[in-house]
């Protein structure tokens, strides 16, 4: 009896509630609604500039607190309730096709730096070609739809495996060094691909190839439908399937995150030496990531191909590896949630903002080059990592 | 293939190969003061040939019509605006950066470099389209047996070799090039001697930028033509050639610059398949080099930066 009142009383803190997120989901998927929905260039800028400016006011109110809180506890939950936000700005742009392909669009963008994601923040490997192996995958959707009859949810994964392969013969020299070097390797392969694609005939050259749409079982992926009697855009078709894939790969990305092998690769990353004297295998780790990583880039590019209906080296630039770089920094290395988010920013904002359109790349690279020098671990830092979901860190 | 051929196409090797090892020089430079690469060095090579251009633009149209005057005023010019730029880039953006993660560096300067080459595309009146450079060198040519030997390509080459020996020289013998060695070799125990850290770092990349402007300038003249682009490759073509020669070393430099160029002119000419396949093969290589040897070939003595 007495014994038991000596002992402190070990403090079991409420979990987070549940509302906050909630509410910022709904909140964020209102603003996106309205954002994408506006034509007007003035409305536009009115509406992106009152979009920093809550953000910025709910940041020094402590608004965000709460909500990031209720995002690290119930996660799940939230994840759920993203999802059906997603549904829900599809459902009310069903038969806009423009939106709806900047939508897909968002989402294997955030597909292929999620996997960017696995080289880059989890197990430190450099990779400055992941617009490489995203037209790898691409490409590969567009030989295999116009020569072959290959079903098509194979040839995504086709795309995928060809990516990873053709990413492992850069596995020598990523292995054998560090740094700045292995960031050599990678720009020397984007280049080269670049050249290679342009130069070679059999894939169009720098005119680029066409891409026949998906169809899976004899729908046809390309023709619109209706439901009842609502006429819907056929991007919703790829919407569907890149939400699918996106949900794949985020659980995919979080697991691994949480699992040893995530634990593994921040060990590798934060210091080699310490871990290789932990026994381990620093290679083999760095194979896993690299390889898993450029798996999932190019499996988001060969849908991308099928989306786009088109296939050109120019799409698949060094300066467009670099936005993904762009992205994964801007949203906070390591953290997923940061991906989405910064994806949405960086491939939203000049579609609707058409002025600065032409001034994209310059844009981002300022953004990044001071994100860099004021807040080095981007908008959302990766936060410590949970041992138990749902518990305290 | 004839003599003729053969020493023309060695010509070009050379020619290509004195840009890169500009290029790689101070690729090496930068390494060696502050063990960073500054990848935005190849753009400002871009920037020094359009500061030059602008120059030309500039002269002419008050009136000065003297090659000679013209082609010193668009060397002076762009070479000092470089200087100055490298300088402003090295105290804002790369020394800030110090403690953090070499990675934060490397993007930094990518990012750098990308803001220039788009900078140069967007505001440099219709700079996305490549750019007449004017020729201010004397373009007669000698003829020796079937060989044709421009002078302006002669004369750059040697431009360049002096450049480089000059570069030698400063470090090998000057208190400044102690210096600058000093602080490659150790920061801190050179500050203890009473070396301005800040100051030397500013001064290589100032030395090291100027080299770029030279390179740019050099480029202009030999192709007769710029484009906003032509940095991105040349950088990476001089990173490399940094790093085939082994980073830190002038001499590393100037082979990897050398071989680069060999390499590409064997494949444009010596391989069975298209010559559009040049840059492919030379990046393979580069590639294949760096599995094999993954310090360069010149290795560093204390190798612990890779």
């Amino acid at each position: 009896m007495s014994g038991s009142e000596r002992m402190p009383e070990v403090k079991q803190e409420p979990q987070a509630p549940l509302l906050p997120g909630v509410v910022a989901v709904a909140l964020s998927t209102a603003y996106l609604i309205a954002l994408l929905a506006v034509e007007k260039q003035p409305l536009v800028i009115g509406l992106l500039a009152f979009g920093i400016v809550a953000v910025l006011a709910a940041h020094y109110m402590d608004w965000l607190d709460p909500v990031s809180r209720s995002f690290a506890e119930r996660e799940g939950m939230l994840s759920a309730y993203a999802i059906l936000a997603a549904c829900v700005v599809a459902a009310f742009f069903h038969d806009n096709h423009f939106v709806l392909l900047l939508f897909v669009t968002v989402l294997l963008y955030a597909v292929a730096t999620l996997g960017l994601n696995i080289e880059f923040g989890y197990a430190g490997v450099l990779n400055f070609a992941g617009a490489s192996f995203f037209g790898i995958g691409a490409y590969t959707s567009a030989v295999l739809n116009t020569y072959t009859a290959v079903p098509h949810l194979l040839v995504l994964l086709i795309g995928g495996t060809l990516a990873a392969l053709i990413g492992s013969l850069l596995l020598l020299p990523v292995l054998r060094t560090r740094g700045h070097y292995a960031a050599l390797v990678t720009i020397a392969f984007a280049l080269l691909l670049k050249t290679f694609l342009e130069v070679n005939d059999v894939l169009g050259g720098p005119q680029g190839m066409q891409v026949k749409g998906m169809s899976i079982l004899g729908w046809s992926f390309n023709d619109n439908f209706e439901i009842g009697k609502i006429e819907m855009s056929f991007y919703l078709n790829y919407f569907v399937i890149s939400m699918l894939l996106l949900c794949g790969t985020f659980v995919l990305v979080r697991r691994l995150e949480r699992s040893w092998i995530g634990l593994n690769l921040d060990a590798i990353r934060l210091d080699e030496t310490a871990a290789s004297c932990f026994g381990l295998d620093i290679a083999r780790w760095k194979i896993t990531a690299f390889v898993l990583g450029n798996f999932v880039i190019g499996l988001a590019g060969a849908l991308f191909g099928m989306v786009g209906g088109f296939v050109a080296p120019n799409n698949y630039t060094f300066a467009d590896s670099l936005i993904m770089v762009s992205i994964l920094l801007l949203g906070g290395i390591g953290n997923p949630w940061g991906v989405v988010v910064a994806t949405f920013i960086v491939v939203v904002l000049p579609e609707k903002l058409q002025t600065i359109q032409e001034y994209r790349f310059l844009l981002y690279a300022l953004i990044v080059i001071v994100v860099l020098l004021f807040r080095p671990e981007g908008l959302l830092p990766r936060p410590v990592r949970r041992y138990f979901p749902g518990g305290r860190a | 293939m004839d003599v003729g051929l053969l020493s023309q196409y060695i010509m070009n090797g050379l020619m290509l190969g004195m840009m890169y090892t500009l290029v790689a020089v101070g690729f090496t430079l930068f390494f060696g003061v502050l063990d960073i690469i500054k990848f935005s060095h190849g753009d400002v090579l871009t920037v020094g040939a359009f500061t030059g251009l602008a120059t030309y633009i500039g002269l002419r149209s008050v009136g000065v019509s003297s090659t000679p005057l013209l082609l010193l005023a668009v060397l002076v010019v762009a070479i000092l605006a470089m200087a100055a730029l490298g300088m402003l880039i090295a105290r804002y953006l790369v020394l800030p950066l110090r403690s953090a993660p070499a990675l934060n560096t490397l993007l930094i300067t990518l990012m750098l470099g990308t803001v220039l080459r788009e900078m140069v595309r967007l505001f440099y009146p219709q700079g996305a389209n490549p750019k007449p450079f004017p020729a201010l060198l004397p373009t007669d040519s000698i003829n020796l047996g079937q060989f044709n030997l421009r002078l302006d390509n002669a004369i750059m080459l040697a431009t360049g070799v002096a450049i480089i020996v000059g570069l030698r020289l400063l470090l090998n013998r000057t208190k400044l090039g102690l210096a600058i060695r000093a602080v490659a070799q150790d920061e801190e125990t050179a500050r203890t001697m009473g070396i301005n850290f800040t100051a030397i770092v500013l001064i290589t990349f100032a030395i090291g930028s100027a080299l770029a402007a030279i390179g740019g300038v050099m480029n202009g003249l030999y192709y007769n033509e710029i484009n906003f682009g032509m940095g991105l490759l040349l950088g990476v073509i001089g990173f490399s050639a940094a790093i085939i020669g082994g980073l830190g070393s002038i001499y590393g430099a100037i082979l990897g610059g050398f071989l680069f160029a060999a390499l590409q002119t064997i494949g444009a000419v010596a391989l069975p398949f298209a010559s559009a396949y040049k840059d492919v093969f030379a990046f393979t290589v580069v590639i294949a080099l760096m599995a094999w040897r993954p310090t360069g070939l010149i290795q560093e003595k204390i190798s612990e930066r890779v």
